[in-house]
């Protein structure tokens, strides 16, 4: 029976305490719902008629728009020759001002309530296993046979088109003594498969991705083969750009500093790294990021996909062994054929499978000759970009310590958005970054710029410059670009005004968190690590992939959705990721629209191994002699978690701050 | 008794054993068939029954590894390998050319201009930089570039085909598309890592490459990454090309048809000299073979217009079947691009590499390079005043040396010196020894107030190796008056014999 609250009053109703339905189990609920209910409420009032301490005005509504200036000195006009000052109480802003403020809150929505925040690190101990939740059998049945489906749709349509519209399949045979130019086998999943969501992908956006993303409307004529503009935009709620840390803004600081070093050093640096594409903003630059992530020194690029492509052949060659988390991003993979290095591959995340391939690397040695290894190095992701999983680091530590391999870590995604301080996995984890060998990451994502950074001892990064094609071939990063980087980083560590770098890390903490203990409450099943401000969400069956779009879209709020072959054939689904420009409203609004839509189109299927079924709180664990009947219960009666979006909204911000599991 | 005991046990037990199968489901069909076929044909009955047992026999055997040459080990043994073992260093020790490398990197402080000032304080000219238009510190385009980032700030966050792709991108790609003259344009966001995506997207194992062997880094990446057949002809001799054609298509007569492509550049990358591409497209046409042509260093500098080396030899850019190119050398802007019929960007945007897996370029940079693309178009005198001043430099440099030559075509504004043969020879220079005079050329001239720089290149690891001539670089730059530019030329030419007099 699926988890409910029996009552459905709404939340504001402090003289009303809900009822709760009378389980023994959840009495626990009832009285800490209850007791905690006016944070929340204080929490509304505050975000829109209150003037938050820190720098951020108050929001505008239309209304505030026509407001009366409210001014005590209008009631002493009888005085004239007052020495006092006219005292404004409330001036509504120009209507300028207004357009202004109304610009900076959709790239950066102000924090609704101080308790709106936390900080993200790991509690110690060992790394808890993943929990993968799986659906009922009849969700992965009619998966294989949706597709099943499309397939023999695709065949037959192609059957008749190639006799009948031939003219759509010209790039699929060999014509004029020339090859065919793509392979048609290759070609069915883009043709028949793709197509049919092509809307969903490449949708053309305008102005700044910040908290909100403005799409540009668009129509197709031909079933999705070709898009014309309508000449529309759509503003949208944004969970789907790496905006982590909020720093796509266009108003600010940074882009205050990005503009100057425009005016300052010009557009580019046209040159490439090794001749004379470096300036004192590219050694500035390089020195803030070694230090942000405590190694000696390190370089940087104006690609973070080329920074990993160019990388492996400096580091590993022929008779290096490179070892990788099948997951691993593409750009490791180009990277690690390009290097020539024998290449193997362990499960995602599963250090006793390492320890396996590193038993058998390192007692077998090379193929046929059976010479040692010159060197092992293990290339892992600090975040996994469509599983929301972090790598296990301390596993992977102590298996370095035994096994004397050389450790790669791509914080691509976990840069700026995991750990207390924003220093990626290492911070995380409360690991000596002298641990990793390599730390490599991208400033495409929290610091909104481009680009990407390797970071390692200062004799290993001397001989990379030497050595490394990145630096040769690959143009020189842009003045703006580097000072953009530069002044994030020098907000996130409290240089730059100081006091927002800390609270866009904290308010990134607690939205992931909150967003994700929400999802899983209402019963969705995602992936991925409870600190991950990637969430993905499982669709499973492929045309759910494009209804999901579509209905948020519906409700104006932009998702990603994913399918084969970026994940799985079975597992599509829709991945959010969260950003700190986002508030405690716009999470509630994605969790309301996510119940709809769940509702609609069966996406509720979890069966609560994952959490989200009992809110685990301080109150909730058991007194001691009762605690191991409790335990039994609670792995006994696991009943998949259905909350009602009021009672997951009401609850959201206290239980978010403990243990999701 | 105890006999008959045992035997009435044993066959009630049986009776029972035989009770139980019969009522398992289907076991009649068993028996029937067993017995038909054993009145048939006993002997087929016999093979059946060791065909089981056989099959029993193989899946009770244990498991042994399906690889060669896997030795047993015992859990010990291993621990005691894993304690022997002693890895190398990730990265090894630094070369003196290396260690040179990276002590003589030079930094320059502010802008990037004709004139750039230097860590140390001094102002220099400046002939390193791509900036061959002086467009980097061009108030307008400035101005246009800060509008973007007040608009769309830095990063666009996401990769094209998650909400990345702007509308500044849409632009920018058709901008090139319709300077270029093509149906379609698709950007990557850098450069250097365009082609070696845009080359295995197409090209796949079993495919033939023809290549041209003094092609860039890029081009070797990306050839090396597509795991094709590849073959390679002389650098810039057509002769060998079609003999190499012929060769490829007499080979592959008989088997099936693959994609076949030619690669080459419009401005070789490492020795500055330009491509017949008029005759390439005959050859192309006659032996029916693809052509990806990297313009990275053509685009923006060749022809009347800057379209490259399409304008430049009056080619249609139709007959070109993928045109890559750099938006960020001359054109201050970033990132790379692949112009060509729309099948072929479409599949592009599945397909490449970098272009799905990398976030979008920055909108700043992309509507500065929709900007010099502009500002080109409409001012072809620029264009043509780039080739003066190239020529202006190489008549200081060329014929006026008895140790360099200029391997560089008279229209390519970078200006690559190569030390002559017989200088080489009679000093008995080698690569190592070439690469350290020439850094002394280049400080010598910084110390004379011009900042060049050596010919920077990176040996890889695909076979075979690719011996690049030590040399020096000069970038010319329409920053500076003819008369600067001479005075410059002067001062490389005297450092060059200078230095190389010296050398025993």
């Amino acid at each position: 029976m699926p988890r409910r609250f029996s009552n459905n009053s709404s939340s504001n109703d402090t003289s009303n305490p809900p009822s709760f339905s009378p389980s023994s189990g959840k009495g626990g609920i009832a009285n800490k719902a209850s007791s905690a209910q006016p944070q929340p409420i204080q929490a509304a009032p505050q975000s829109t008629g209150g003037n938050p301490p820190n720098n951020a005005s108050p929001p505008i509504s239309s209304a505030s728009l026509s407001l009366p200036t409210i001014s005590l000195s209008t009631a002493t006009a009888d005085y004239p020759h007052t020495d006092e000052m006219p005292t404004t109480l409330f001036q509504p802003p120009t209507p300028e001002e207004a357009r202004r403020q109304a610009k900076q809150h959709a790239q950066f929505g102000t924090i609704g309530h101080p308790s709106h925040r936390y900080s993200s690190r790991h509690p110690g101990g060992v790394f808890p296993e993943p929990v993968m939740d799986e659906p009922p059998y009849y969700y992965l049945l009619t998966t294989y046979i949706s597709y099943l489906i499309l397939i023999a749709f695709g065949h037959v349509r192609d059957f008749f088109g190639k006799r009948f519209r031939e003219e759509n399949y010209r790039h699929l045979k060999s014509r004029n003594g020339y090859g065919a130019l793509n392979s048609d086998f290759d070609n069915f999943y883009v043709r028949r498969l793709k197509l049919r969501i092509n809307d969903c992908f490449e949708r053309p956006v305008t102005g700044v991705p910040g908290r909100t993303i403005t799409l540009i409307d668009r129509a197709t004529n031909d079933h999705n083969q070709h898009f014309y503009l309508t000449g529309t935009t759509t503003d949208t709620l944004n969970l789907s750009s790496y905006n982590y840390l909020g720093f796509a803004q266009s108003e600010g600081p940074c882009a205050d500093i990005a503009e100057d070093s425009v005016r300052k050093y010009g557009i580019a640096t046209p040159s490439t790294r090794a001749e004379t594409g470096t300036q004192d903003l590219h050694v500035e630059v390089e020195d803030l990021i070694a230090r942000f992530v405590g190694k000696e020194a390190s370089m940087v690029f104006s690609m973070g996909f080329g920074t990993n492509a160019n990388v492996f052949p400096a580091l590993v060659g022929k008779s290096d062994l490179l070892i990788s988390d099948e997951l691993n991003h593409a750009s490791i993979r180009f990277g690690a054929r390009l290097s020539g290095a024998s290449i193997a591959m362990f499960k995602h995340n599963d250090m006793k499978d390492l320890e396996l391939k590193l038993r058998e690397a390192i007692s077998q040695g090379q193929p046929r000759t059976h010479r040692p290894w010159k060197k092992i190095l293990v290339v892992v992701e600090g975040l996994y970009s469509m599983e929301g999983s972090m790598c296990n680091l301390p596993g992977l530590v102590a298996l370095k310590h035994r096994y004397k391999f050389n450790l790669f870590v791509d914080e691509a995604h976990s840069i700026g958005a995991i750990g207390p301080q924003g220093r990626g996995v290492c911070d995380y984890f409360s690991i000596d970054t002298a641990e990793v060998d390599v730390l490599m990451g991208t400033l495409t994502k929290s610091f909104g710029a481009n680009g990407g950074y390797i970071a390692a001892d200062k004799y290993m990064i001397e001989k990379l410059r030497a050595i490394n094609s990145g630096i040769f071939y690959g143009e020189s990063p842009a003045p703006a670009v580097l000072m953009q980087i530069s002044s994030a980083l020098r907000i996130i560590n409290g240089e730059l005004v100081p006091g927002q770098g800390e609270e866009r890390l904290q308010r990134l903490a607690f939205n992931s968190r909150y967003l994700r203990l929400g999802l899983k409450r209402l019963g969705f099943i995602v992936y991925g690590h409870d600190d991950s401000p990637i969430i993905p969400l499982l669709l499973f069956n492929p045309a759910k992939m494009p209804a999901f779009s579509h209905e948020m879209l519906r409700r104006k709020i932009s998702v990603v959705v994913v399918g084969y072959p970026a994940t799985p054939l079975v597992s599509s689904r829709a991945r959010f990721c969260v950003s700190a420009a986002h508030t405690k409203e716009d999470l509630d609004r994605v969790l309301t629209a996510c119940d709809e839509i769940g509702n609609v189109l069966q996406l509720k299927f979890s069966t609560g191994i994952a959490g989200g079924a009992l809110p685990p709180t301080e109150e909730m664990t058991p007194p001691p002699e009762m605690e191991k009947e409790w335990h039994r219960k609670r792995s006994v009666q696991l009943t998949p978690p259905r909350w009602r979006i009021e009672d997951v909204i009401r609850r959201g911000v206290q239980d978010v701050k403990s243990p999701l599991y | 008794m105890d006999f008959q005991e045992t035997h009435r046990l044993l066959s009630e037990y049986l009776h029972e054993l035989a009770n139980l199968f019969h009522r398992v489901p289907g076991s009649a069909i068993f028996l029937r068939y067993v017995k038909s076929s054993y009145q048939d044909d006993p002997i087929r009955s016999a093979v059946e029954l060791f065909l089981f047992l056989f099959a029993v026999r193989y899946l009770l055997a244990p498991k042994y590894s399906t690889k060669p040459g896997v030795v047993p080990l015992t859990e010990d043994e291993i621990d005691d390998l894993v304690d022997e073992w002693v890895p190398e260093p990730l990265v090894g020790k630094p070369t003196t050319l290396e260690e040179m490398e990276v002590d003589k990197r030079t930094v320059i402080v502010g802008p990037v201009g004709p004139k750039s000032k230097l860590a140390n304080g001094r102002t220099v000219t400046n002939l390193s930089s791509l900036n061959f238009y002086n467009f980097n510190t061009n108030e307008a385009l400035k101005e246009k570039a800060i509008q973007t980032l007040r608009n769309y700030g830095v990063g666009p966050c996401g990769p094209r085909g998650f909400y990345g792709s702007q509308d500044v991108h849409m632009k920018t790609e058709a901008d090139i598309s319709s300077f270029l003259g093509t149906a379609a344009c698709i950007m990557y966001s850098q450069a250097f890592s365009t082609i070696s995506s845009v080359i295995p997207a197409f090209s796949k194992r079993g495919d033939i490459i023809v290549a041209d062997k003094g092609v860039s880094f890029a081009v070797r990446k990306g050839i090396q990454i597509s795991r094709s057949i590849v073959r390679w002809y002389e650098h810039n001799n057509m002769e060998d090309l079609e003999r190499v054609l012929a060769k490829v298509t007499k080979e592959q007569a008989r088997k099936p048809l693959t994609r076949r492509f030619i690669i080459t550049e419009g401005l070789f990358e490492s020795y500055g000299d330009m491509v017949d591409l008029p005759k390439i497209i005959e050859l192309r046409l006659k032996y029916k073979f693809r052509l990806i042509l990297d313009e990275t260093w053509s685009f923006g500098v060749l022809g009347r217009t800057g379209r490259g080396i399409t304008e430049h030899q009056n080619v249609d850019a139709a007959e070109v079947d993928m045109i890559v190119g750099s938006l960020a050398g001359p054109l201050v802007g970033g990132g790379g691009f692949c112009a060509g019929s729309e099948e072929i960007v479409h599949h592009q945007r599945i397909s490449a590499a970098s272009y799905t897996f990398s976030a979008a370029l920055p909108a700043l940079l992309s509507t500065t390079a929709s900007e010099t693309i502009n500002l080109l178009q409409h001012n072809p005198d620029t264009v043509s005043q780039l080739r003066d001043t190239a020529k202006t430099m190489r008549a200081q440099l060329d014929p006026r040396s008895d140790w360099v030559y200029c391997t560089s075509a008279v229209e390519n504004p970078v200006l690559i010196l190569v030390l002559k043969p017989d200088v080489v020879a009679s000093k008995k220079l080698s690569y190592t020894d070439q690469q350290f005079l020439l850094q002394d050329v280049v400080d010598e001239c910084l110390a004379n107030g011009v900042l060049i720089t050596r010919l920077k290149t990176l040996e890889d690891n695909f076979e075979p190796k690719q011996v690049v001539p030590a040399g020096l670089k000069v970038c010319v730059t329409l920053g500076l008056t003819k008369k600067e530019v001479e005075k410059a030329g002067t001062t490389i030419r005297h450092a060059i014999t200078k230095v190389l007099s010296k050398r025993k």
